[in-house]
């Protein structure tokens, strides 16, 4: 008796056959239904099975189901190919000698650009420094724990490392490297060089982008930017601290805008102080932005602690210094009084537009 | 930490302005986040009682409720459901102000008018339950029109929301802050502690400590003849105020010493106590204890934070079951029940640093060990005790104190600290007299000697923030600064003689950003986490720089490349319906260090020890055109802006292999020709990648792309400046002409262009300004056509030497291959 799958291995045959004579992919892919799909003589094959025993039956369908698999392979393979080829065609077709461009005949569309206004916070800010007489120091985004806490006089699980909620890289033993959360690591690294090349004194800001685990908000950014200052020089103190973030603040946000410390604690720094500002909005008189106070704060600032000098050998009874630090996009926020911090982000080109 | 002005003024005398209180708070560093009013507003609120309840027609949510405040039936439409017949709640009448400036006045509800309101506790602002109307019935002598003022002992308050700094563990207490205030105001504190008095009788407890490293010092009280109860309203009051639930007499007499003096100290059911011990050891690898929130905890197991080797400090009974986790949480098993009636009070120092990390692996944070962790006053661990038992003896009158059980470990070593006159000079550059530093100092519980010039300073246990030696002068000098206010210190605007100003590579940041914005570019800021599918779309393979903690798996990679994002940015502004616009991004980009050329190494591990190996940072400049007409050719010419703006010497636009992401055809390398290093890259963003990330069709547009490898670009020993020497153009007049070539394709259109240039001294200038390939040339050639001008320096060129100029330059053009067309 003649079996079913007598013909099986021409149709096969038949079948890789014509997979492998097709030239285009979508040929291929119109031929899928006829030649493995619904259409295909497989599946005729497979209504005939029904007629035989059961034994027979599973022995033949899987035959029926490897023969099957070999076409669809040879098929996959054949439009991989067929594909690819088609895509390098329509690459090469697109093909454009770029140093062949004539770049003085290319009609370049006319259009305005229109700043970041981080850059340009950040531009006036370091102008307003660099006026009195601060140099511009920049420091890497990814830092290791030595950085970013321990040299700032952080030692492992000081309470203190929790004021920061840190993103941590999968590099190193665990929390070793991490994203900085303030520029604060600059400063080590300024310190550093500066005793390695006995270029000491320092008088520098710092302004970078900073990372913290924070969920973002209408005032906060996962992502934000500081600067932060630092003077290392013989007879600093805490006047001249206070002092320079008086002529900061009447520089960069006007004559009627004043300045004032209250004590605060950050670990790199003693005393440390917190400082306010008045506030931009009401002027000074209380509003809801200033808790009617009519002080806001802007950042943090104090004397160099000595464990930071010990820990880039600075001798203290030489060097004293102040840093102190704020927020660049907060900033940006108040003087351009943008209600969401979030718009800095989004890069709505209707935001953008008015910065200029 | 929520402390009311009543509290306050037990402790100190304060002056009447709430304003002057705040200011003063905050100016002593005790940072004022807000301030709740108590009380106000409630003078109007009475007591009802209700009498008869009906359903409304048509409204299942609200009911009419008859009740009688005084003056006989008044009808109230009331939405609350947990009050029946006969019960009293709070009314506010019409007319009444609630607090938040809520006025009530008649309103009609389904056509019935309430006349007032019945009120919840939170709506009264004194409890944080609005489950439903706050019920009056068990307070004594309620009755209907009786004032709920009257009724509660409530008195108008004012709860100061205090956040202290880290380095204040004194200002976790009401006495701490009392003593802050004392000192500014010239009033004493008053303490109310007394010392501890034994009563005697038998005494079976004791105490012990094994691991004196972790426990300083532990005293357990042992306590007979108690009650358990609820404590008096006005206790219960002063720790709800403070944001803490009242429990029982027992649990709120050992919080309320906690928040009086920032020692806290934990009851045990002494019944439940094995053999009547208390200990303190530390927990071994895999113990097992279910803390007082119902958690089972397994302890002393290594966790993932830096040096967190898996100490953990418990308290066991008398068979050396762990019974409480040192510190942080009590047990369950020995918790105080309604039928205790004798007490273990332990009270005890642990170290700071232990509970630290023991409370962050764990997780699990409370009022006692956010205490322990800075360090409590475990000189006053005494005071805490016997203040514990005078407050659980006003509803405990026949509790007894058997016996005062002491232990000792290793206790902090208080520094004693010398300083001049001149130390705080020199910090603060204000001078402040050595008396007026001595009585800040003894403000806050210094011991002070003077001799001489200096001072002797022994720094009490409530200020363990302070350190030894210089480091500890300095934080003394602080708190000097902080008492006298930091607002009177003097200001002093420093100079010195170094120029300020911005380095090269920044002053180039700036002309590169100012070429961008003048090509008409926008400035974008795009995230520098993205996802891993992001990251993958240009460096499918490379390992990635992942974040161990991300908040979102979207913002989980540290980015290779802004390509990406800018893609994306650019997209969601065109689905906005402003599609065309150019938009570029100066940010850092970092390889991990496995791929990366140059990774950085640096510092880090404890005591920075290690040398950890980093990523490589670039910073990059990367622009996305997507105007009407922009592709690879306008990236091309703007990059031709940018370089010559930059004064590049000679940067070749060189066909190469397209990175991920990049068209793969329409793309070069930016190349210096003299010393192969890489300033960037030009070309158009690669359609398939467009067409993934866009969520709708795009209808042929490219996006033309540059990215600069800023760090790079700005090295002048790797990308060449043109000569600071500037040559004066000739005054007599130049040859002009083209020269079409028709050149092999393997020649780029810059090596033909330097050659012609080199071909004769009299070529002035040679402009590539058209490019033909087509009908009538072969396929691996094209036309170039220069614009080529001669001059010479001293006079005009003769026939002669222009021709012979041409013929040196077909010479040139003919060894490269290219022949006149």
């Amino acid at each position: 008796m003649n079996s079913p799958l007598d013909q099986l291995e021409s149709l096969v045959a038949e079948a890789i056959a014509s997979a492998e004579a097709a030239v285009r992919a979508e040929d291929l892919r119109q031929a899928e239904p006829l030649l493995i799909g619904k259409r295909s003589p497989f599946v005729n094959l497979q209504k005939t099975l029904g007629g035989l025993e059961p034994e027979e039956r599973k022995s033949a369908g899987a035959k029926l189901q490897e023969a099957r698999r070999r076409v669809e392979e040879v098929f996959a393979s054949r439009l991989t190919v067929l594909e690819a080829a088609e895509k390098s065609a329509r690459y090469e077709a697109d093909r454009l000698v770029l140093g062949d461009v004539v770049a003085s005949r290319v009609q370049l569309p006319l259009s305005a650009g229109h700043p970041g206004v981080v850059a340009i916070t950040q531009q006036s800010l370091e102008d307003v420094f660099v006026g009195m007489g601060f140099t511009v120091a920049e420091g890497p985004e990814i830092e290791t724990d030595w950085y970013n806490f321990e040299a700032l006089n952080i030692p492992p699980a000081h309470p203190a490392r929790g004021m920061w909620d840190t993103f941590y890289l999968d590099l190193g033993e665990p929390e070793t490297v991490l994203l900085r959360t303030h520029t604060s690591p600059t400063q080590i690294h300024l310190m550093e060089a500066a005793v390695a090349a006995g270029t000491l004194p320092i008088h520098a800001v710092m302004p970078g982008r900073c990372f913290r685990r924070d969920t973002p908000d209408a005032r906060h950014l996962a992502a934000f930017h500081q600067i932060e200052g630092l003077v290392v020089d013989r007879g600093i103190t805490f006047a001249d601290l206070a002092g320079v973030i008086e002529t900061f603040t009447k520089a960069y946000f006007g004559p009627d805008i004043a300045s004032r410390l209250r004590p605060a604690y950050f670990p790199f720094t003693e005393p440390s102080a917190e400082f306010e500002i008045t506030c931009t909005i009401c002027r000074g008189s209380g509003c809801r932005t200033c808790s009617h106070t009519g002080w806001i704060e802007l950042g943090g600032c104090g004397m160099v602690d000595p464990a930071v000098f010990a820990a880039v050998g600075i001798d203290p009874d030489e060097f004293s210094g102040f840093a102190f630090g704020f927020g660049i996009d907060r900033c940006a926020q108040m003087r351009h009084q943008i209600a969401d911090m979030r718009a800095l982000t989004d890069n709505d080109i209707r935001f953008l537009r008015q910065f200029s | 930490m929520k402390a009311s002005l009543s509290w306050l003024r037990d402790l100190v005398e304060l002056p009447n302005d709430i304003g002057l209180i705040r200011d003063t708070l905050d100016d002593l560093g005790l940072v004022v986040e807000g301030i709740e009013e108590v009380g106000a507003g409630l003078s109007d609120v009475v007591a009802a009682r209700v009498d008869e309840i009906h359903a409304i027609e048509g409204a299942d949510r609200i009911r009419r409720v008859i009740v009688d405040a005084g003056n006989g039936p008044l009808q109230i439409v009331c939405g609350a459901m947990n009050f029946e017949v006969g019960n009293y709640v709070p009314l506010a009448p019409v007319g009444a102000v609630l607090p938040g400036d809520f006025a009530i006045a008649e309103r009609k509800m389904k056509g019935i008018v309430s006349y007032g309101m019945l009120c919840s506790g939170r709506e009264l602002g004194i409890g944080d339950d609005h489950a439903g109307l706050l019920i009056l019935d068990t307070h004594a002598g309620v009755a209907p029109g009786v004032a709920l003022t009257d009724l509660l002992g409530i008195e108008q308050d004012f709860i100061f929301d205090i956040s202290p700094e880290g380095n204040r563990p004194d200002a976790w207490s009401m006495l701490g802050i009392a003593r802050d205030l004392a000192s500014r105001f010239g009033a004493d504190v008053l303490d109310p502690a007394s010392a501890i008095s034994i009563d005697g009788g038998s005494a079976t407890a004791s105490a012990a400590i094994t691991s004196g490293e972790l426990c300083g010092a532990l005293d357990v009280l042992e306590l007979s003849g108690v009650l358990v109860g609820d404590s008096p309203r006005w206790l219960q009051r002063r720790l709800e105020q403070a944001g803490m639930r009242a429990v029982n007499n027992v649990v709120d007499a050992s919080n309320y010493v906690m928040l009086e003096r920032g020692q806290p100290t934990h009851p045990y059911d002494a019944a439940l106590v094995a053999g009547q011990h208390i200990g303190v050891r530390q927990a071994r690898n895999g113990e097992v204890l279910k803390t007082l929130d119902g958690t089972e905890r397994t302890l002393g197991q290594p966790g993932r934070g830096l040096g967190d080797t898996g100490v953990d400090c418990v308290i066991v009974d008398g068979s050396d079951t762990v019974i409480g986790l040192a510190g942080i949480m009590g047990g369950e098993s020995s918790e105080i029940r309604a039928t205790t009636t004798n007490v273990l009070l332990e009270v005890a120092f642990f170290d700071p640093m232990t509970i630290a990390r023991t409370s962050k692996r764990l997780g699990l944070r409370s009022e006692a060990s956010h205490r322990f962790e800075r360090g409590v006053h475990f000189q006053g661990r005494r005071e805490a005790a016997a203040r514990f038992v005078d407050l659980l003896r006003e509803t405990c009158p026949d509790l007894r104190v058997a016996a005062h059980h002491e232990a000792l470990g290793t206790l902090p070593v208080l520094p004693t600290i010398a300083m001049k006159a001149s130390d705080v000079l020199a910090l603060l550059g204000t001078e402040i007299s050595l008396e007026e530093c001595a009585r800040f100092l003894e403000a806050i519980n210094c011991t002070v000697v003077q001799s001489g010039d200096q001072l002797e300073v022994s720094v009490p246990s409530s200020r363990l923030d302070v350190r030894h030696g210089a480091l500890g002068r300095a934080d003394l000098i602080e708190e000097i600064a902080r008492l006298y206010s930091y607002r009177r210190l003097l200001r002093r605007t420093p100079t010195w003689a170094a120029p300020g100003g911005l380095s090269s590579r920044q002053q180039t940041r700036r002309l590169v950003r100012s070429i961008a914005l003048g090509l008409g570019w926008s400035e974008a800021w795009t995230a520098s986490l993205i996802s891993e599918e992001d990251h993958a779309l240009t460096h499918a393979g490379d390992p990635v720089i992942r974040v161990t903690n991300p908040l979102a798996s979207e913002e989980s990679i540290f980015r290779s490349s802004a390509l990406v994002g800018l893609v994306r940015a650019w997209l969601r502004n065109a689905d906005r319906g402003f599609a065309n616009e150019a938009i570029f991004e100066i940010g850092v980009v970092a390889q991990h260090p496995e791929v990366a050329s140059a990774p950085r190494a640096a510092r880090g591990g404890e005591a920075g020890a290690t040398s950890l190996q980093l990523p490589h940072e670039r910073e990059v400049v990367t622009a996305v055109l997507g105007r009407d007409g922009d592709d690879a050719q306008s990236a091309v010419a703007s990059w031709s802006v940018i370089a010559d703006r930059l004064g590049l010497l000679e940067v070749e636009v060189r066909d190469g292999e397209a990175p991920l992401g990049w068209h793969p055809t329409r793309y070069a390398d930016l190349v210096d020709v003299a010393t192969g290093a890489v300033a960037g890259r030009v070309g158009e963003v690669d359609p398939a990648l467009l067409e993934g990330l866009a969520s709708q069709q795009l209808s042929g547009r490219r996006l033309g792309l540059v990215e600069l490898d800023f760090s790079v670009l700005v090295e002048p020993t790797k990308i060449l400046r043109r000569d600071v020497k500037t040559p004066v153009p000739s005054r007599f007049p130049s040859a002009n002409f083209d020269l079409a070539l028709v050149t092999p394709k393997s020649v780029s259109a810059l090596r033909l262009r330097s050659a012609l240039r080199a071909a004769s001294d009299v070529v002035e200038s040679v402009e590539l300004f058209d490019v033909y390939q087509g009908a009538g040339l072969a396929t691996d050639v094209r036309s170039l056509t220069y614009a080529i001008r001669l001059s010479r320096e001293d006079g005009t060129l003769s026939e002669e030497a222009i021709l012979a100029a041409r013929t040196a330059l077909l010479e040139a053009a003919t060894q490269l291959g290219a022949t006149l067309r």
